[in-house]
């Protein structure tokens, strides 16, 4: 019987410790954030600076990838969802994707590998597979070993699209004698045998320590310790980025449904601004073609 | 008697939930496909998880054959052949290796273990081997601790009087202690076995996580339970209906090995007429 009670109370405990917790106040000016973890670093970053600023703003970031942060505004878990690759049409028409920074995909490679760089062919091939050892283009006599991330992921969504969609133009002569370009877009499939890793980070740890290994990963969070490959003779740069010049640039958006809160619209705007952007910029990105919007009347919740 | 339904009816709904999302797809797709076929294509409806399944069953073996055997083996040294004030400290100490977190066994298997594969024996290192290891240690705790409860539970009188008869020590236990145990050491084997197949994290870590079969303990696999934690997250409609269908799989696979391990147990009591 005293078990019984005690269970009870402990349980009643809990439920009112849930109801009365302390979020309840403040929910209004509590920002989910959630999505890639290409961009969870820097958003986490940023919202440390924004909670710093506006104590009274709490902005919450997680990862869990940019195909689980586009479900996660879609059921309204979360206010903003960060996305590592371009919305895709149907997207396009449910949610507004709003640019915070361009970001590049280096592939990266174990320090100790000669080659300097590949061609967008080459690496094309190797992540399909049909490449297998690294003298068939140019390097030592080792396996390749692929390494790729989990298919939510929108880093590997932004590879898929910008390396293995190969676009082949063929120019024929039809029944008139007009020439014709035919556009096709083929697109080659990551091997299945490419070793699946779940973030940047456990890409990064991988290619580190394995000589054979190669992956791709955000050019923001590679740092020192791994070789970056040039595509096509292009070293991944912001320079290069801005020019166009650099094929796997990709844009880190912030995605909302519908009318954003005001804290919301708060913390997308100071991510936009000046100092937003320098903070990005310091950390390796490039900075969003949105960046100089002018600073806008908006009030900071004060309770 | 509340609190014992209210558990049972908590594992029941969870139960009927699973079975509900996920039969329908099983049913979808047809039992011979799903359970044998190889292609996991989700975008173009395709749900195979054979791969997925070898590889459970090979990480899960690996893992039970470092456990049982080091567990096992560490029970009756500790309760047979050491001085009871060693005991009094080991057993803890294994104890208290149970309370460390899964995902730092992957850490460390990650940064230590899958390394040393991969230059002394070869492959990429991501392979059942390190997976079954890992594992193996973490059901290590449970295996040992439980196997001793079971040894120490057996009557003094029983080694006394084998050792009486003129037994060897090592010869009473063999043929008396681990016989007198044995329903105590086939729970604690059922339960280290039930921590290794419903490991997650520390197995995404060092698995490889590749959609092919495995083939060799050298090679990267994925498990069942990777499985679903790596899809869970923007899995919709018919493909998360597949992860619940793959925890059918998990379900039914847990719920074999019990009832044989049970069974055989029971057979084993009944002939020797206890």
């Amino acid at each position: 019987m005293k078990w019984f009670i005690l269970i009870t109370l402990c349980i009643a405990g809990l439920v009112a410790w849930s109801l009365l917790g302390p979020d309840r106040r403040d929910s209004a000016h509590v920002v989910n954030v959630l999505g890639s973890t290409s961009v969870e670093p820097f958003a986490g970053m940023l919202a440390e600076e924004v909670n710093r600023k506006y104590p009274t703003l709490k902005v919450k970031v997680q990862g869990g990838g940019s195909a689980a942060g586009l479900l996660a505004i879609e059921n309204n878990i979360a206010d903003i969802g960060m996305c590592s690759r371009a919305l895709k049409d149907d997207e396009k028409s449910r949610y507004a994707g709003i640019e915070i920074a361009r970001d590049s995909l280096a592939i990266v490679a174990h320090p100790s590998n000669p080659l300097s760089g590949l061609t967008s062919d080459q690496i094309r091939h190797i992540f399909a597979g049909s490449v297998a050892n690294w003298k068939d283009v140019g390097g030592p006599d080792r396996p390749i070993r692929l390494i790729t991330r989990e298919e939510g992921s929108g880093t590997r969504e932004a590879f898929t699209t910008l390396m293995m969609e190969e676009r082949r133009q063929t120019v024929t002569r039809d029944a008139s004698g007009k020439t014709v370009t035919h556009e096709q877009t083929i697109k080659h499939m990551i091997s299945l045998k490419a070793l699946t890793q779940e973030s940047n980070g456990a890409v990064k740890e991988l290619v580190k320590h394995d000589p054979c290994a190669i992956g791709y990963m955000s050019l923001g969070l590679v740092g020192k310790e791994l070789k970056i490959l040039a595509v096509d003779g292009v070293v991944p740069t912001c320079q290069a980025v801005l020019e166009g010049r650099y094929v796997l640039a990709r844009p880190f958006l912030f995605v909302i449904k519908g009318k954003p809160s005001d804290s919301a619209k708060l913390f997308i705007r100071y991510v936009l601004s000046p100092r937003g952007q320098e903070l990005l910029e310091k950390e390796g990105l490039v900075r969003s073609c949105n960046a100089s919007l002018p600073p806008q009347e908006g009030s900071v919740p004060t309770r | 008697m509340l609190v014992a339904l209210t558990a049972m009816s908590g594992l029941a709904i969870i139960t009927a939930f699973i079975f509900k999302e996920g039969l329908p797809i099983i049913n979808k797709v047809g039992v011979w496909n799903f359970i044998f076929s190889g292609d996991w294509h989700p975008k173009e409806g395709k749900f195979g998880i054979a791969p997925m399944i070898v590889g459970s069953i090979a990480v899960t073996s690996g893992a039970m054959i470092i456990a049982v055997v080091l567990g096992v083996g560490c029970a009756i040294v500790l309760t047979q052949f050491c001085p009871r004030k060693l005991t009094g400290v080991l057993k803890p100490s294994i104890e208290l290796l149970a309370g460390i977190p899964s995902v730092v066994y992957g850490f460390i298997g990650v940064t230590t273990l899958v390394p040393l594969i991969r230059d002394y024996l070869g492959g990429p290192g991501l392979s059942v081997l390190a997976s079954s290891i890992v594992l193996g240690v973490m059901a290590l705790p449970t295996v040992t601790s439980i196997s001793v409860d079971a040894l120490q539970a057996v009557p003094l009188a029983y080694r006394e009087g084998s050792i009486a008869l003129g037994a060897t020590e090592w010869q009473t236990t063999r043929m008396v202690m681990l016989r007198a145990g044995k329903s105590g050491i086939v729970a604690a084997v059922i339960l280290g076995m039930g921590r290794a197949v419903g490991e997650t994290m520390a197995v995404i870590m060092v698995a490889g996580n590749t959609l092919v079969m495995p083939d060799g303990p050298l090679s990267p696999v994925r498990t069942l339970t990777s499985h679903i934690a790596m899809e869970m997250g923007y899995s919709a409609g018919d493909h998360r209906k597949a992860l619940f269908a793959t925890g059918v799989v998990l379900f039914v696979i847990i719920m074999a090995l019990n009832t044989i391990a049970l069974a055989v147990s029971h057979r084993k009591a009944a002939r020797a007429g206890r």
